[in-house]
């Protein structure tokens, strides 16, 4: 079953390299201030983002319309 | 200032026997502290080595005095070691994870692997207990493992069967620390342990740290006998039993009695930790009091942690109670001028200003009266050197004054203070109000801020903090200001507005079309400050006259334009507008009330439809004065006919009560009809239902409805002109419903919704037969409160209302604890000025605050814009 097919699931998609460094500079960041994913969320599998890939999640908002959020994606640690 | 560092790593460690040796100045052996002289014992655990709290003496360490030595540690050599309790998890898995004979870790290596990963490509994890089978042979030597027991507190034993028969082995302290010095470092790495900072042998204890006498002083009763602290004394204990243990080891004592003093000397080392361990009796004090040893130091409300270090007391703060006062702005407050004369606000001397400050000075520290001017209670010369002014004084200070000097004077009407309610839940449970001194010796406030602070008058006290720099003043009137917090970011509404009497007034002067005098008129509006009277609406012999709907709008902006409809609306059908006999369709045209009652939708708390509006059009500030000008208005209007509740006032007549007694009766029987046919096995059960929850549901449906219709016959008789109903329709307090049970009948009792089933067999009180399930078995109450409870009524009813309060003490702590855990953890976040939101470290939690940057105070009920209320307003009608 791919869960981006969920009407719940938000759509995730890896950002390229460029899109990343856009995205750093936007916001005057290092990948370490960006929010985490874990690398066995189920999205993240689906999509086949690797540790250290940034995603690009794109909710509907009841209130903005559209909301963009990125997360990073780290492994889990165990316990 | 230095400039913040950022935190690499912080590494948690053991101390190391050594390492208390070479951190240690003195080894203690005695355990006496003062001689007869009240001298400290050299060597003893006082020695002035160890630092001194006595003024006067200097420490043997430093060589400075009392108030400059930090304190120096000494230490205790043990006789055997003991087991620190904290550590007695970490020792049970490193027990049961290694060899018994060759210490090892009871994995091959490529077990290792599996779990922690090769050495180029570790996968960050450890391994845990679980990962070890029980009981196996050791990989290594080939050594049968045994089954470790723990016994609470700090007891280890094997477990080994001998002829079918289990024998338990203690181990001793010694035993197991012999086996933690023989686990190689390699494997404590695969542990999670850092074999560097971390021996795991450390957690037995061989050596015992004295803490300086700096952190815990001795102190001097009143009769003159030196009281010890409570570690000084469990520090005592450990010596003194250290000492004889010496001898008896030393004199080859057998080993009985080794032993009994080993475990003894762990029970002290162990209480001595953490006085409140499972398994083990607290140590106490000679007047039956447990010990505060040092887990007590850390740990609870009132420990270092979160009594010390989170919790902060302050200067220039006062509480008092609290008591209403309507007279004054909802953005003052009320000061006994007690308090007034305590608290001051440095003013730099500068030459603009230094006569005043002179003045002050001269009047000094004691202000009798209301109308005096603030004096002044201190100087600061620009040395920093604080002088006390007194009545000696104040003449020759006030001449020594000059620029650059700081007068502390006191707080005089107009200055901006922080006012605080506990428990601050919400940032309204601060705000600032401006200064009023009074007489008496309470806080004032205007009732209609109780809301935001949720208080009452029923003994509340609250807090008062004076900002002391010129930054907090500028912040506390931009940001804190009552007239800033009007509207809650909780639903983006007001939540300060009128609330009980001022509701009540206002209803009581808008209700209908009514005609005062000018004298009326004028009593009306004395509070308001109006300059002029409306044109008359209309001449009556030769009388001018001015409809209540005039006198009200004098307190609205003048071009003011909204409809709504009020409290009172019953939500008809097709709604009359204007022609509503209930007058509930309210229509304000260019600040004008053409038509409409003013109610809690109007004015109230949390409500406040023409509040809201103001704020949106003119602003808060324009809000408060309008807040004030209706609360004024609604007071004067409450006191024209005077308001009261009696008892007499849920009379009916006889017509009434015999309609009642009828509803009553035809439902109890309708109850017993309906009993008959479950019983005969005719009652058709529902979908998804027994028959019994079928009739339960019926009895309830019938009994409610009963109820209801015994409230509309006694809301028949009981008009406007009753207060009850008065309070309900406008929505100042209470409801038709508290009316009802006080003049009609209080209706079914419940307990989680059902009938009150609970106890007797079959029965709930021995009045009734078993079995019985007639209404007034199971909690019907008839009576009204009017008319009085009968004894089993009152039972139930004590029943029903025991569940009420009971459910509102659990949710009280639960959201408690739920508003600490989400303070807590997001206390420190902020918005940057890019619009995200981030911690203190920079890291972004959202990229726009919300998803939409929407300020929920400025948002209109929740929506960003309110579309409707703009059309009406410049449509001047209802879309
Ligand atoms: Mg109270
Ligand atoms: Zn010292
Ligand atoms: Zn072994
Ligand atoms: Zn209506």
């Amino acid at each position: 079953m791919n869960v981006l097919e969920h009407v719940m699931v938000p759509d995730h998609q890896i950002m390229s390299e460029e899109e990343v460094q856009q995205l750093y500079s936007l916001y005057t960041i290092t990948s370490e201030q960006l929010p985490k994913i874990y690398h066995d969320d189920p999205a993240v599998k689906v999509i086949g983002a690797k540790v250290g890939d940034v995603i690009r999640i794109v909710r509907t908002s009841h209130t903005a319309g559209r909301a963009e959020s990125y997360r990073l994606v780290i492994k889990r640690p165990k316990k | 200032m230095p400039s913040p560092k950022r935190i690499g790593k912080i590494e948690f460690g053991l101390l190391s026997p050594k390492e208390i040796r070479t951190m240690s100045v003195r080894k203690i052996i005695w355990a006496d502290t003062y001689d007869d002289d009240g001298f400290p014992y050299p060597q003893g655990l006082m020695d002035l080595n160890l630092g001194v709290i006595d003024p006067g003496l200097r420490c043997k360490t430093c060589d400075q005095k009392a108030s400059e030595c930090p304190g120096h540690f000494g230490h205790i050599e043990l006789a055997k070691p003991v087991i620190h309790v904290g550590y007695t998890r970490l020792i049970r898995k490193l027990l049961r994870v290694t060899c018994r004979s060759c210490s090892r870790l009871l994995l091959s290596p490529e077990e290792i692997e599996k779990v922690v990963g090769t050495e180029d490509d570790l996968t960050g994890d450890v391994l845990s207990e679980k990962d070890i089978k029980k009981e196996r042979l050791c990989p290594h030597c080939g050594e049968q493992q045994l089954k470790i027991n723990f016994e609470k507190p700090t007891t280890f034993s094997e477990i080994f069967i001998d002829d079918g028969k289990k024998i338990e082995h203690k181990l001793t302290p010694a035993d197991i620390r012999a086996r933690m010095e023989k686990i190689p470092d390699e494997d404590l790495r695969h542990l999670g342990i850092n074999p560097d900072v971390a021996r795991p042998e450390w957690t037995i204890l061989t050596v015992l740290p004295v803490p300086p006498v700096t952190m815990r002083p001795s102190i001097i009763l009143e009769n003159g006998q030196r009281s010890e602290d409570d570690l000084t004394h469990k520090l005592v204990d450990i010596i003194r039993i250290n000492q004889r243990f010496k001898e008896n080891q030393d004199a080859g004592a057998p080993q009985l009695i080794i032993e009994d003093l080993w475990e003894l000397l762990q029970y002290h080392v162990t209480t001595y930790l953490d006085n409140e361990v499972a398994g083990c009796p607290p140590a106490r004090h000679r007047s039956g009091r447990p010990l505060k040893t040092l887990s007590q130091r850390l740990k609870g409300k009132d420990g270092r942690f979160r009594g010390s270090l989170s919790g902060k007391r302050v200067n220039f703060s006062a509480r008092t109670v609290i008591s209403p006062d309507p007279n004054l702005s909802v953005i003052e407050v009320g000061i006994p001028l007690a308090v007034a004369n305590e608290m001051t606000i440095p003013v730099q001397a500068n030459p603009f200003n230094i006569e005043e400050l002179r003045q002050m000075v001269r009047y000094g520290p004691h202000r009798a009266s209301l109308s005096d001017p603030c004096g002044a209670n201190y100087v600061i010369r620009p040395d920093k050197r604080r002088l006390r002014l007194a009545e000696g004084n104040l003449e020759t200070v006030a001449e020594m004054l000059e620029p650059g000097w700081t007068v502390e004077r006191q707080i005089r009407d107009g200055d901006i203070v922080l006012f605080n309610r506990q428990p601050s839940l919400h940032r309204m449970s601060i705000m600032a109000h401006r200064v009023k001194v009074m007489d008496g010796r309470t806080f004032r406030l205007n009732p209609a801020v109780c809301p935001p602070y949720n208080a009452d008058f029923d003994g509340d006290e609250m807090n008062l903090h004076i900002p002391q720099t010129e930054e907090a003043r500028a912040e506390a009137a931009i940001l804190v200001a009552v007239e800033e917090n009007i509207l809650s970011p909780r639903f983006g509404g007001p939540i300060i507005g009128g609330i009980h009497d001022h509701v009540s007034g206002i209803f009581m002067l808008t209700n209908q079309l009514k005609w005062h005098s000018k004298e009326e008129a004028l009593y009306l509006l004395k509070n308001i400050g109006v300059e002029h009277l409306p044109a008359p609406g209309k001449q009556e012999e030769g009388r001018p006259l001015w409809s209540n709907k005039q006198i009200f709008s004098t307190v609205l902006p003048k071009e003011l334009n909204m409809v709504f409809r009020a409290s009172s609306c019953q939500n008809c059908e097709t709604c009359r507008r204007e022609l509503c006999e209930r007058d509930a369709y309210v229509r304000i045209i260019d600040g004008i009330l053409e038509s409409g009652t003013i109610d809690k939708k109007a004015i109230g708390a949390f409500d406040g439809q023409i509040v809201n509006r103001i704020i949106r059009q003119y602003g808060m500030k324009r809000a408060a004065e309008f807040i004030d000008a209706i609360t004024h208005l609604s007071i004067r209007a409450i006191m024209m006919n005077g308001f009261s509740f009696g008892i007499d006032d849920e009379d009916l007549s006889k017509t009434e009560y015999g309609q009642i007694e009828e509803v009553l009766s035809n439902a109890v029987n309708d109850v017993q009809r309906r009993i008959k046919i479950y019983e005969d096995g005719q009652l058709e059960a529902m979908p998804g239902r027994t028959p019994e929850e079928t009739l339960e549901m019926q009895i309830m449906q019938v009994l409610g409805k009963a109820r209801d219709r015994t409230g509309e016959i006694a809301g028949r008789h009981l008009g406007l002109g009753n207060s009850a109903v008065v309070m309900a329709v406008s929505g100042a307090r209470g409801s038709m419903l508290n009316l009802t049970q006080m003049a009609g009948c209080v209706g079914q009792q419940s307990v989680r919704g059902e009938r009150i089933m609970r106890g007797y067999d079959d029965r709930t009180l021995p009045h009734f037969k078993k079995g019985d399930r007639g209404s007034d078995a199971h909690g019907f109450i008839t009576h009204s409160y009017k008319s009085g409870l009968n004894p089993t009524e009152f039972f139930f009813h004590a029943i029903g209302g025991r569940e009420g309060l009971v459910d509102t003490a659990v949710r009280t702590s639960q959201s408690g604890y739920l508003q600490r855990r989400m303070i807590n953890a997001l206390q420190d976040l902020k918005v940057a000025y890019d619009g995200t939101v981030r911690t203190t470290g920079g890291r972004i939690i959202q990229f726009c605050y919300g998803e939409d940057g929407t300020d929920p105070m400025k948002s209109s009920f929740g929506d960003p814009v309110d579309v409707k209320g703009i059309v009406e307003s410049i449509l001047k009608e209802e879309v």
